[in-house]
């Protein structure tokens, strides 16, 4: 499908690969902290050397979260944190940054809330790219679907070690900008996914499609961020900043220069991956 | 298959799990897979005799079904209006209708070899239940339990360990049954290769739904059966209370075609409607996305979803069964709600006036009975499922009847 404008998805991603590196790509809650706190985090994110930007809107059930996330959408909540709240932060971030991809991650129940349609207009109005629904498989998300096609966003597929290569036709369908590959069975941050697995699952993506694929689940250092960059396109950070934001807030210090460090690392650590192997 | 009429209710849900607008399969992707072959393996298992026979030998034998039929005289003396009969699930081995559903989702495991079964639990019926099939059975059980519940239901968490099974205390969230079905998803998303996860409630993705109202419609339909040889015609009226739903659709699975039998749910209405503390999804919520299902939820502007509250624990629960939202939708079922104090006044009254001290979650629908009673007048007849004895409540009701025990 043609869209109406160049979505900053696919341009950054061809750019990565012009750059011939693997991208960031980083998680945080909307609110979490609160509110201004997040957002001097997200507003510095691009610089730290995240690629693109995946930004969670928390919901009071998030099955498939780990504990870390769980506990920062309780405080994004708490914070008075919404989905409406979420895109003032986009529109708030879009003022200074034009470029860089921004992403919605969460569950069905808040979207559906806010209705696919209207969602989908003003989320695109206030300059998010992409969507990532966790519990909305394809099975159940034409609705979702045929309104972000309207509106230009791009619904991002989580395919899983469970997806065989028959269903990972299915999952990769209807999916734009980049596949998500989760690479371990579980819940976010919690198992560290087996380092040999990664390469061959990413290889049986390819497969299916042409997409860049982005592995996530389990990631939290730089070393393994190194690693699983030398094999995919993308690599995906959320638990392990989501934790930092937790303790600076526990101990009253100021979380976005800490967590923001973290994100150099990573990026750092990212960017010399594959030079890495070639002088090696 | 014919065209389905809005009267064939046998059609649904449909192939995707959907009735009408809701149930369908709202998981993450690593589940949809297991989720699926689930769906497959239930589908087989349906399709066959013998996992019928064997399930048959044990609803006889191990959990003593039939149950019987009960005419409530006193009760219908009482209220002075239509006859009132009790089906007596309570009598069921582990004193509720949730071993009806345990057995056959074990039957379910083992067949798919499984070697190790998780369960959520609210007020632990649902946990001991999963636990006795699984000391039966011999598989490792894990029991996940609100932290809140775990406190106030100290004599079912003691019960599990009994027979074996791990109670694992939830403080996640806000530590009630809804964060104990999320732990459990987490724990099944987890521990894809091994482990079968036996839903409580006819909730969740589909199969569940359709599964567990299957295991479950044994109550309808020998209720159906005798009210027939006893009284030689069909109810005016069914009741029964809703949690999740489970006993209230076993109940009226299989009297949805008749259609001059009203079938009547009663939510728990906690401290009353009015007040915000109540777990009344059908009245006081709207329709959502939880746990694998798209139903009635209670949720605030922001999709967030609020907790229940029910004197119950059974019934303390956020969302319905997406079978009673289309079953509320499309007005074939008629959805009411008895509040705490209610549920309290008919738990003393029946103990009373029957000698049954019944739970506290039937007791909610015994509070409507004697509206329905009276409203059919004397030639009516009513029939309630009393789906669980009251032994493990009588802790709640002391202290709010406030005796020391």
């Amino acid at each position: 499908m043609t869209r109406m404008r160049q979505n900053r998805i696919t341009s950054r991603f061809e750019a990565l690969k012009q750059e011939g590196r693997a991208g960031l790509i980083t998680y945080v809650m909307a609110g979490d902290p609160d509110v201004e706190t997040a957002f001097e985090i997200l507003k510095g994110l691009p610089a730290a050397g995240a690629d693109l930007i995946e930004l969670g809107f928390p919901f009071s059930d998030p099955m498939a979260e780990g504990p870390p996330i769980q506990r920062a959408a309780l405080r994004a909540l708490k914070a008075g944190m919404t989905l409406r709240g979420t895109l003032d932060l986009v529109r708030r971030f879009r003022v200074n940054d034009q470029t860089t991809p921004i992403i919605l991650m969460g569950y069905t129940n808040p979207v559906l809330t806010y209705g696919f349609g209207p969602f989908a207009a003003d989320a695109a109005a206030a300059g998010v790219d992409g969507l990532i629904i966790v519990d909305s498989p394809p099975e159940e998300a034409a609705e979702l679907s045929d309104a972000l096609d309207v509106a230009g966003i791009s619904l991002i597929r989580l395919t899983a070690p469970t997806t065989d290569d028959k269903r990972l036709e299915t999952v990769v369908k209807r999916t734009s900008g980049f596949v998500y590959y989760v690479s371990v069975a579980g819940v976010t941050g919690v198992k560290e996914a087996d380092a040999g697995t990664v390469a061959p699952a990413v290889a049986r993506v390819r497969k299916a499609s042409n997409l860049p694929v982005a592995v996530g689940f389990g990631i939290k250092t730089p070393e393994r961020a190194a690693a699983v960059a030398r094999v995919a396109d993308a690599v995906v950070v959320g638990s392990a900043l989501v934790e930092e934001i937790a303790s600076a807030a526990a101990t009253d210090s100021l979380a976005a220069p800490k967590v923001l460090a973290s994100v150099s690392a990573l990026a750092q650590a990212v960017r010399m991956a594959r030079l890495d192997v070639s002088v090696t | 298959m014919n065209a389905q009429s809005p009267n064939d209710y046998s059609a649904y849900p449909d192939a995707n799990g959907r009735f009408g607008d809701y149930g369908g399969r709202y998981v993450a992707e690593t589940l949809m897979p297991l989720v699926l072959d689930l769906g497959q393996a239930y589908e087989d298992a349906k399709n066959d005799p013998a996992f019928h026979a064997e399930m048959s030998g044990y609803m006889t034998h191990y959990v003593g079904r039939p149950s019987p039929l009960y005419f409530a005289e006193r009760l219908t003396q009482h209220f002075g209006g239509a006859k009132i009969y009790f089906k007596r699930d309570e009598l069921n081995h582990t004193g509720a209708h949730k071993i009806n559903n345990c057995i056959g989702q074990i039957l379910l495991a083992r067949r798919m070899g499984k070697t190790r079964i998780i369960a959520e639990t609210g007020a632990g019926q649902h946990g001991v239940a999963t636990a006795t099939v699984c000391a039966r059975f011999g598989f490792p059980c894990i029991v996940y339990m609100g932290a809140t519940d775990v406190e106030r239901q100290k004599p079912n968490v003691f019960r599990m360990n009994l027979l074996g099974a791990e109670v694992r205390p939830v403080t996640s969230g806000t530590g009630t049954l809804k964060d104990a079905m999320n732990e459990a998803m987490r724990d099944w998303v987890t521990n894809v290769d091994d482990t079968y996860y036996i839903i409580g409630t006819a909730a969740g993705p589909h199969p569940y739904p359709a599964m567990v109202r299957d295991f479950q419609s044994v109550i309808g339909i020998e209720a159906r059966a005798q009210i027939l040889e006893r009284e030689g015609r069909l109810p005016d009226a069914i009741v029964a209370c809703i949690g999740g739903g489970s006993n209230a659709i076993g109940l009226f699975h299989p009297f949805l075609a008749d259609e001059n039998v009203r079938l009547i749910g009663v939510e728990a209405a906690g401290h009353g409607l009015s007040t915000g503390q109540h777990a009344a999804s059908l009245t006081g919520g709207r329709p959502g996305v939880l746990h694998g299902n798209k139903t009635y939820l209670l949720q605030d502007d922001d999709g967030q979803i609020i907790d229940a509250h029910s004197i119950s624990a059974g019934l303390d629960y956020p969302g319905i069964g997406p079978e009673h939202s289309w079953l509320h939708d499309v007005g074939r079922a008629q959805y009411v709600s008895a509040t705490d104090q209610e549920a309290l006044d008919a738990f003393q009254l029946c103990s009373q006036l029957e000698g049954i001290i019944p739970a506290l979650e039937p007791a909610h629908a015994l509070a409507r009975v004697g509206d329905v009673a009276k409203e059919l007048g004397k030639d009516g007849i009513v029939l309630m499922n009393l789906c669980g004895r009251g032994d493990k409540d009588i802790f709640t009701v002391a202290e709010a009847l406030g005796s020391r025990l």
